[in-house]
């Protein structure tokens, strides 16, 4: 096993990773393939997180403004101009790209303590809007999305994205293909230069990479990533709302990097799963939910600052990605 | 009734908003001020402090002022201990570290607005205000007790600044503030200064919270908006400037209080939280601030 090198060894556990996660769908009983299901998607919208805050040191408070646009601009589009999924899928992903384009190109001015805080600004101001807007949103109440809207064409046939399986199927392909994209961006060049700016901006500076288009980069890379995410929960699970835009929709993926890892390719996956559990465990013997939460925050940042997976790393592989 | 008494009308219930909001902004002020902190569970502060005077007031019968007098005491006495020591066990462990803090404190905001949720309940409850003069203004008649709020607001503000410029206690704040370490060389106990300085704050919103709860009722989430309103009185006033944070409100109040009556609260806040996101991408330092140092 020695002879192998470490980039190697990383592209055969992610494959790997895939292949135990495709073997689940079909070991899986009913219930916990729904929660992987769910998992696999939000873990997309943490990847997207994880490019932005784990790898370039963009601490963001407002990552919920990107899921909820491509949230918003797959639902919409089905609900509101019956558009059939695919194109409706690229509409989300457009409307996460112009969001991130703009909030980007204005909140990198910035930076620091203000960065987070106008990005939070910029995500309320998008949460409002769909309140705002609530005769086309409807607003806390959302929409649902019937299901025969959610039918995703192939040139062979269609495929009922409500099914569990196909459901299962489609999020972890979407998985899938974030995750490999993601292993090829920091292996990359230009991941190496985002690292780069992420430990030491004035001297990339000063070795002349424009910091600002980088970062700029960056941060629309991660806001399509977060789209694809939301996207995927509306036309995969149907529903449509403002709560996901609210800001607790953009403390979560924040939690769920922590608990896995910045800045580790498996690490917002790890993460996103554990979170799930934990709610889930601690829900059947308390309603007190957001305690848990809170809890895992502090303990995490105190005790475990470089997360699952960062430990891991640390400790016993250190050429995990 | 005509433009002029309805716009008399907005600009009293604006000054209330500003008192109010000038308490707790300037509570986020010194903390990010001295300990270069964002406190993101201040919010929280605020509503713990008007869920406890709910709790004090219930337990008092008799006239309402008594039990009002001994919850603007009692409160902000608690929730200041209550922050002082979240602020020994996990703050001061995480080295005041600017993105780990926030993260702890995110974490804080969650915690104890469960535990509001928990033992107070989703329901919102009123204080009974401690006096019901009302003052006969010629086009409608104005709660007195607001405009003590008012009145009470200005006292608190100019204690704190009494304390800040012209005591020792204020001295060292303003030493640690201007340098850490060289504060520290000098043996001003650093640690204890940031203690009581994020209590302080702490106790800044509870006081408000108190002063807020006979006008509006306490409830788990109220935490939430005062908590945006204040960032934005503390960035357009600019940071860590006491006049700049109380102009800041005074327009911030006033200009809630009229555009709301004008137009959708939900527009008017839409707009209030675009332009401030651009007055700090253009003008970091604030409208009233110096340039950073």
């Amino acid at each position: 096993m020695t002879r192998l090198t470490p980039s190697t060894k990383s592209v055969a556990l992610h494959i790997g990773v895939v292949l135990a996660l495709l073997a689940l769908n079909f070991l899986l009983p009913e219930y916990h393939r729904g929660v992987f299901a769910r998992v696999l998607v939000l873990a997309v919208f943490a990847m997207g997180y994880n490019l932005a805050f784990g790898y370039t040191g963009l601490l963001s408070l407002g990552h919920a403004m990107f899921f909820a646009a491509g949230l918003y601009g797959a639902g919409l589009t089905i609900y509101h101009l019956e558009w059939s999924v695919w194109p409706a899928f690229g509409a989300g992903l457009a409307a996460g790209v112009v969001v991130a384009l703009v909030v980007g190109f204005l909140a990198l001015r910035t930076t620091g303590v203000a960065f987070m805080i106008v990005t939070l600004m910029f995500a309320q101001v998008f949460y409002l809007m769909t309140l705002y807007f609530t005769t086309y949103t409807r607003g806390e109440e959302g929409l649902v999305l019937p299901q025969e809207t959610r039918v995703l064409g192939f040139p062979g046939g269609m495929l009922d994205l409500s099914d569990p399986s196909t459901r299962y199927l489609v999020a972890l392909s979407l998985f899938a293909i974030v995750l490999a994209a993601i292993l090829f961006l920091v292996r990359a060049p230009y991941g190496r230069s985002l690292i780069a700016i992420r430990e030491n901006e004035e001297r990339m500076r000063m070795l002349g990479y424009n910091v600002f288009v980088n970062k700029l980069m960056a941060v629309v890379l991660s806001g399509l990533f977060c789209a694809a995410s939301g996207a995927a929960y509306a036309v995969l699970f149907g529903y449509v709302g403002s709560g996901f835009a609210a800001i607790q929709y953009s403390i979560l993926p924040l939690l769920w990097v922590l608990v896995g890892g910045a800045a580790a390719t498996l690490g917002p996956l790890i993460g996103t799963l554990f979170m799930f559990y934990v709610i889930d465990t601690a829900s059947s013997y308390t309603t007190a939910h957001l305690m848990v939460v809170g809890l895992v925050l502090i303990g995490v940042i105190l005790f475990f600052p470089k997360g699952i997976i960062g430990t891991v790393r640390e400790r016993w592989l250190p050429w995990l990605p | 009734m005509a433009f002029g008494p309805y716009f008399l009308l907005a600009t009293l219930e604006g000054l209330v908003t500003a008192a109010v909001l000038s308490l707790i902004a300037l509570g986020l002020s010194l903390v990010f001020g001295v300990m270069r902190v964002v406190n993101v569970a201040h919010g929280e502060f605020y509503m713990l402090g008007a869920v406890l005077a709910w709790w004090v007031a219930s337990l008092f019968g008799g006239h309402p002022a008594i039990g009002f007098m001994v919850a603007l005491v009692l409160s902000p006495l608690v929730v200041a201990a209550i922050a002082f020591v979240a602020e020994r066990l996990v703050l001061s462990r995480l080295k005041y570290e600017p993105e780990a803090t926030i993260v702890a404190t995110i974490g804080l905001l969650y915690i104890i607005q469960q535990l509001a949720l928990t033992f107070y309940g989703p329901e919102a409850r009123p204080v009974e205000a401690p006096f019901h003069y009302r003052m006969q203004l010629p086009w409608f008649g104005y709660s007195a007790y607001k405009l003590a709020v008012i009145g009470f607001s200005i006292v608190m503000m100019l204690a704190t600044w009494f304390v800040l410029t012209r005591t020792k206690i204020g001295l060292v704040m303003r030493a640690t503030q201007f340098d850490r370490e060289t504060a520290q060389a000098f043996g001003i106990p650093v640690g204890r200064v940031y203690a009581g300085v994020f209590a302080l704050g702490a106790g800044l919103a509870a006081v408000a919270a108190v002063l807020i709860v006979p006008i509006q009722q306490a409830h788990y989430l109220m935490g939430h908006d005062p908590l945006l309103l204040s960032f934005i009185v503390v960035i357009i006033g600019g940071l860590g400037s006491l006049r700049g944070t109380v102009l800041a409100a005074v327009l911030i109040g006033l200009s809630d209080g009229i555009i709301s009556m004008f137009f959708s609260p939900t527009l008017a806040k839409m707009l209030a939280t675009l332009a401030v996101a651009m007055i700090l991408v253009f003008r970091p330092q604030g409208l009233f601030g110096a340039a950073a140092r």
